[in-house]
């Protein structure tokens, strides 16, 4: 096993098929009364996180405590980040107080890489800047796994702000690592340079999203922050979702078991419409679920699997 | 003051001679030279070179002297060849007065390791608003010809016609920090695959291109000198090329590191590889090496541009760019164009002094000519330890590469300010 999980090309197809299928072993301890397991009982797991983000920092944490690790949370605000520590400081400061894994969520891209130099325990990449965010193309793997019983040959489509998305990112590697083929679509400003080179040479980039949709197995819609009209990459929401917005319409063009996934949080109105979003082909809600199986199976194989 | 035999050296690569240094000047040139009371400077299998002139350093002070100071920065530099520099504007507070460009010009002076030529800015406060006075830097003790704000780029159009003109007065030179802000909002790295891959905003080619396309047209209208800072595009190399057959009086730099290193080095994200314009690809670098052979470009210039540990020992993005140059240029122009001594010392002290107007400097050693000179052992080789540095700074980005030749000494105006090697104050 790896010891850092900081990119989606960390994980080469049987790693990644090991956490799928210890994700679905972890999957089942949900269902029990006593929803806990003693496989990191002793363990210390910091979730180390500079931005705010809920939803995943109380996914890492539900995982963690399934395990039953201790758990510290450490958020920038409110604590010495605040007062201008720097990123060495507080690395060296987790690693006095004995971290066995530290999950990093930092707007910086790259921030989890110089961590990963300054800390003896497991990093994991819980989403930096505008790289990537492997736990949740690990999950959406997960889903995409469990609603269609495979991966290798899947066609996923991917719609939005390819260019801000550490989503994107992450979901290109796994998903090619797996077998399946990605359409990135978007309008031109939104989809970085030369990204199939960047990331994987099957990947395809296409700007009508109309186009695509009868030909995918998934689609994944990618928050569109409406900043981004302000800059010029598009000239309006309204404009953004008549071109690139999943509605209705849009949807019934999908083939029959094609899902809709989101990463949220959603902007609903503006990415994809609520028929869209509470359908269900959507799979927004059992994706949040997925996370903490998954998230579960990373921390558990990082730390603990290994040595058994 | 001391008389030096330096014996059996090779004047930029020709036949072994001798040269006898004597009142600051190249007294006499020849074989079996003697000279009674002579400290003699065994110089077999070493290159003398004329001393290098560096037309890009920046030394920090006054305002960042924990990074470097005008005497480590000098001392750096003499280590590395250098008899002259021209030291950047964009300290704290900026060199856009006539009281500070004569600070750091006297700062030079008192610790006499190379010729500190200040640089003035464009812009007061680099502020891109309004002209500094441009003509009381000239007429101070500094003498200023070189005017930039680099760091900055003096991206408004009329503003750099005006500069561009005003300094026709006194024979000034912009030299422009060719980066059009708009392009390049939050810009980390070079625009492109490895951009796209780590997730760090692109600078794209075009933001320098599309100044350099303008600044050769305005430069061309009013009929004044341009110099390019650190060209690291391809794309580049064609406007120049195109602008020079024109006769547009422009003049260009290329950087060491934009020779050597690819946008592939920021996959580490140790932003030690962090540095502005970025490094670019591979295709670039041979672009301006053959730019910089043909002559399109005209000059190595180090961009030394020392940082303290920890505004380079955090996140990328948060680093400040910038890396260490003086003391490893000379190593990486011969890593990458091999012993052509007449083209080394063509790109690195002949035509920047001329550019600098530095008189006495850029001079090959010969009978009369003032000894600012330095002596290279081109088979030696050696390996990079930040910490052996004689700058405060440590952000080199050649640590542990292992690169040739090595400078065995260093004289100013007839003084040894290297010898053996070693800095001798």
């Amino acid at each position: 096993m790896i010891r850092h999980l900081l990119s989606g090309a960390d994980l080469d197809a049987g790693t990644a098929t090991l956490v799928l299928d210890t994700a679905a072993e972890m999957a089942t301890v949900a269902g029990r009364e006593v929803k806990k397991l003693p496989a990191l009982r002793g363990r210390t797991v910091v979730n180390l996180f500079y931005e705010d983000s809920t939803r995943t920092r109380i996914s890492f944490e539900a995982a963690a405590k399934r395990l039953s690790a201790d758990v510290i949370n450490f958020s920038a605000k409110g604590s010495s980040v605040a007062k201008g520590e720097s990123l060495k400081d507080t690395a060296l400061t987790l690693q006095a107080m004995g971290a066995d894994a530290v999950v990093v969520r930092h707007p910086a891209s790259g921030a989890p890489h110089r961590l990963a130099e300054w800390v003896d325990g497991s990093v994991v990449n819980a989403g930096d800047g505008t790289h990537e965010h492997p736990t949740q193309a690990l999950l959406d793997a997960y889903t995409m796994r469990s609603r269609l019983g495979r991966l290798d040959g899947l066609h996923v489509a991917i719609v939005g702000d390819v260019l801000h998305s550490r989503v994107a990112r992450s979901n290109v590697l796994l998903l090619s690592t797996l077998g399946a083929k990605v359409t990135l679509v978007g309008p031109p400003t939104l989809i970085p340079v030369d990204i199939a080179a960047a990331l994987a040479p099957g990947t395809d980039v296409c700007y009508d999203l109309d186009a695509v949709l009868p030909d995918v197995d998934v689609v994944m819609m990618l928050r569109v922050q409406r900043e981004r009209m302000g800059d010029s990459y598009f000239p309006s929401a309204r404009e953004y979702a008549r071109r690139y917005g999943l509605d209705g319409p849009r949807m019934r063009r999908l083939p029959g078991h094609a899902l809709v996934m989101h990463p949220g949080p959603m902007n609903r109105g503006m990415e994809i419409t609520p028929e869209v979003a509470d359908s269900p082909r959507s799979t927004i809600v059992e994706q949040v679920a997925n996370g903490v199986s998954v998230r579960m199976a990373v921390l558990y194989l990082l730390l603990g699997g290994n040595n058994r | 003051m001391t008389t030096y035999l330096i014996t059996g050296v090779s004047v930029v690569g020709g036949e072994p001679t001798d040269l006898l240094i004597r009142d600051g000047v190249v007294a006499e040139a020849g074989r079996g030279l003697a000279a009674d009371g002579a400290t003699v400077v065994d110089a077999t299998g070493l290159v003398a070179l004329p001393g290098l002139v560096d037309l890009h350093t920046h030394l920090r002070e006054p305002g960042r002297e924990d990074a470097e100071t005008v005497e480590s920065g000098s001392r750096a530099a003499a280590l590395g060849g250098y008899t002259a520099v021209c030291a950047m504007a964009n300290t704290s507070p900026v060199a856009d007065t006539a009281g500070v460009v004569e600070q750091v010009w006297r700062l030079g002076r008192e610790a006499g390791l190379v010729d500190v030529q200040p640089i003035g800015a464009v812009t007061v406060g680099l502020a891109g608003e309004r002209l500094a006075e441009l003509g009381a830097m000239a007429d101070s003790a500094a003498g200023v010809r070189i005017f930039s704000d680099d760091g900055h780029c003096v991206s408004d159009p009329r503003l750099m016609r005006r500069a561009l003109e005003y300094v026709k007065a006194f024979d000034g030179v912009i030299a422009q920090h060719a980066e059009e802000p708009r392009l390049t909002e939050g810009a980390q790295m070079h625009e492109g695959e490895v951009s796209t891959r780590l997730g760090l905003t692109g600078w794209p080619a075009v933001a320098e291109e599309a100044i350099i396309a303008r600044d050769v047209l305005l430069a061309e209208h009013v009929g004044s000198r341009l110099h390019v800072c650190h060209v690291s595009t391809a794309g580049s190399v064609e406007v120049l090329r195109q602008a020079k057959t024109r006769g547009v009086r422009v003049t260009a730099e290329v950087t060491p590191h934009h020779l050597l290193l690819t946008d592939a080095k920021a996959e580490s994200y140790d932003p030690v590889f962090k540095v502005n314009p970025p490094l670019r690809t591979a295709a670039d670098i041979a672009a301006l090496r053959e730019a910089l052979a043909e002559g399109v470009i005209d000059v190595i210039a180090t961009d030394h541009a020392p940082h303290a540990v920890e505004d380079k020992e955090c996140e990328w993005a948060y680093a400040r760019p910038g890396m260490l140059g003086l003391e490893t240029a000379l190593s990486i122009a011969l890593d990458v164009f091999g012993p052509r001594w007449d083209l080394i010392a063509e790109r690195m002290s002949r035509t920047p002094a001329r550019i600098a107007g530095l008189a006495g400097h850029g001079l090959d050693p010969a009978p009369g000519v003032p000894a600012n000179l330095t002596l290279v052992d081109p088979a030696a080789r050696r390996v990079i330890e930040p910490a052996e540095l004689a700058s405060r700074s440590r952000n080199t980005p050649y640590a542990r590469m292992t690169l040739p030749g090595r400078i065995v000494a260093t004289f100013l105006r007839g003084e040894p300010t290297v010898l053996d090697g070693k800095a001798v104050k």
